[in-house]
């Protein structure tokens, strides 16, 4: 029992991260009806903003992980020391890296995928694999390809919860910001005109012209968004589990993009769902069985819903009319 | 108002128009007539800014508005209701309308513009907040209708309203399409509903693979032995 409570709660924590993700893929899928698969590195990229910022805000370095160089080096980058390290501290350095991706994703969308967009999907597919490589490897050369270490931003401790089971304080945060971020998210696309737009333009590009929409704008607004949610992810999980290097958005990008098409891709409640179970899925797997399937699950998920439910657990059947 | 000159569109090597010109003068209905794949459709995207002309001249109030995007025509003027009506089936009425009016801040001018589309269509009034996928094609068109007129077009372009309906709806149509033209809005009609389309139009152009063969009053055409033989079936 308390296996099951501490790998629920763990999972819950991890798939909230890939939710956030998943978001992503799936509201850049409904506008466009492209695989972005350059938003894992976008990930990746947010993360180490967080990392650049935290250290020029003055954070206490990763001296205390067992590592020196790097975080010191970087910490005087904005004149640093100015900000104790603290909760508020990690949320700006969150929002920053939000809005520095939000400018990234902007500018890939600007510069790789309208250029091809009047082309095939195909395409449009290869373009994005070549972004992807792009960041992936120019992450290794801005960054450096060895693995930094993001520093504490605020202390984490242990709770105990009854049946034995703990849950950090850091996992708490995530998941309260995540779902923070869920919510403010949902509210955009529902509540707003801009989210009408954008929903418009994903059900029908055409018609969404006529009523006089900048369909351009509302694309670039929705790279802005889903960059932003997976800079978001970037710097959470650099919270829960402080090594990041250039290549880890590969592995978790692709598992949040099975996470959409588990929720139905184009589906932005499918996708948070869809995150969510893999998330859990994930930790079940590590606890029961053991963690050398980690990695492997979510795939095994991917070819289940394609063989048994393709359109997704919330999508809808697409209907080809003649 | 508009007018279209010797204008030619493509669809990769097929010709879909070739070298057309006609002209809708302030205040009028005029319809476009023709068979299927005639290139009526073409016509309106191409006027919408849809589709880019590959060669001629299309003029709005006196202004080249040749491959100008499409929402920058709306924010002149310009407003269509397209083929197939395109109503955005996810969103419900409500939304539907307000997304007519997308360019519009103003919001007592948008409740009122909902106001009147309500009370020419009463049957969206009922399905204020059903899904738009879930109406039936009437009510889809009289979505569409309604939805292009919240952007208070000068210039309305109806695309086939007509088109699948019953016939007591085709009249509810037409009879809204007689209530715009009496409010001052120009309308250029596109139907395959020849002998509806004629009677409540004021000119007519005719079609046949991308060319304009015949033009005229539509009183005239109508009592034309060609078209009579060839569009009304008699």
């Amino acid at each position: 029992m308390s296996t099951f409570l501490q790998q629920l709660i763990n999972g819950i924590s991890l798939g909230a991260i890939y939710s956030l993700i998943a978001l992503g893929y799936t509201m850049v899928y409904g506008v466009l009806k492209l695989i972005n698969f350059a938003h894992g590195d976008v990930y990746m990229v947010g993360a180490f903003m967080g990392f650049y910022l935290a250290n020029g805000l003055g954070a206490r370095g990763a001296q205390m992980l067992g590592m020196s160089g790097d975080g010191i080096v970087a910490r005087g980058l904005l004149g640093g020391g100015a900000m104790e390290p603290s909760l508020i501290t990690a949320l700006v350095v969150m929002l920053l890296a939000m809005a520095i991706c939000a400018a990234i994703g902007v500018i890939i969308e600007r510069f790789a995928y309208r250029p091809v967009r009047k082309y095939s999907r195909l395409t449009a597919l290869i373009t994005a694999i070549g972004v992807s490589l792009l960041l992936e490897n120019g992450g290794q050369v801005v960054f450096g390809a060895e693995p930094k270490f993001f520093p504490e931003l605020f202390s984490k401790r242990n709770i105990d919860l009854v049946g034995g089971a703990s849950i950090n304080s850091a996992d708490i945060i995530v998941l309260v910001i995540a779902i923070v971020l869920m919510i403010a998210l949902q509210l955009i696309v529902y509540r707003t005109k801009t989210g009408r737009a954008m929903r418009a333009v994903s059900f029908n590009l055409q018609s969404a012209k006529l009523m006089g929409i900048n369909t351009d704008r509302i694309i670039a607004f929705t790279f802005a968004l889903g960059s932003a949610l997976a800079a978001a992810a970037g710097v959470l999980v650099a919270i829960r589990i402080p090594r990041i290097d250039p290549l880890m958005g590969i592995l978790v990008g692709l598992k949040a993009f099975v996470a959409a098409v588990l929720g139905g891709i184009g589906n932005i409640p499918g996708a948070m769902l869809g995150g969510l179970l893999i998330g859990i899925t994930e930790t079940m797997v590590v606890g029961y069985l053991s963690p050398t399937y980690k990695d492997a699950v979510a795939f095994a998920i991917l070819i289940l819903i394609l063989l048994f439910r393709p359109s997704g657990l919330l999508g809808t059947v697409a209907q080809e009319k003649v | 108002m508009l007018t279209l000159d010797n204008v030619s569109v493509n669809y990769g090597a097929i010709e879909a128009l070739t070298g057309i010109s006609l002209h809708v003068e302030q205040g009028e209905v005029v319809t476009l007539i023709g068979a299927n794949g005639a290139g009526k459709t073409t016509t309106l995207r191409t006027i919408t800014g849809l589709l880019e002309p590959r060669s001629g001249k299309i003029t709005f109030e006196g202004e080249n508005i040749g491959g100008k995007p499409t929402h920058k025509l709306v924010a002149q003027g310009i407003s269509m209701s397209p083929e197939g009506r395109g109503v955005f089936a996810n969103l419900t009425v409500w939304e539907n309308l307000q997304m007519g009016a997308y360019l519009s801040r103003n919001k007592l001018q948008i409740a009122a513009d909902m106001e009147r589309a309500f009370k020419m269509f009463p049957r969206l009034k009922e399905r204020e907040s059903q899904k738009a996928g879930t109406l039936s094609g009437g009510e889809q068109q009289m979505l569409a209708m309604g939805r292009a007129l919240m952007s208070n077009p000068r210039l309305l372009l109806l695309d086939e309203p007509s088109l699948g309906l019953a016939p007591l709806v085709v009249h509810t149509i037409f009879q809204a399409i007689d209530e715009i033209k009496s409010k001052g809005t120009t309308i250029l009609l596109v139907e395959q509903n020849a002998h509806a389309a004629l009677g409540h139009s004021d000119r007519a152009y005719v079609l046949e693979t991308g060319r304009i063969v015949m033009e005229g009053p539509s009183k005239d055409l109508a009592n034309d032995p060609r078209i009579k033989e060839a569009y009304l079936g008699e």
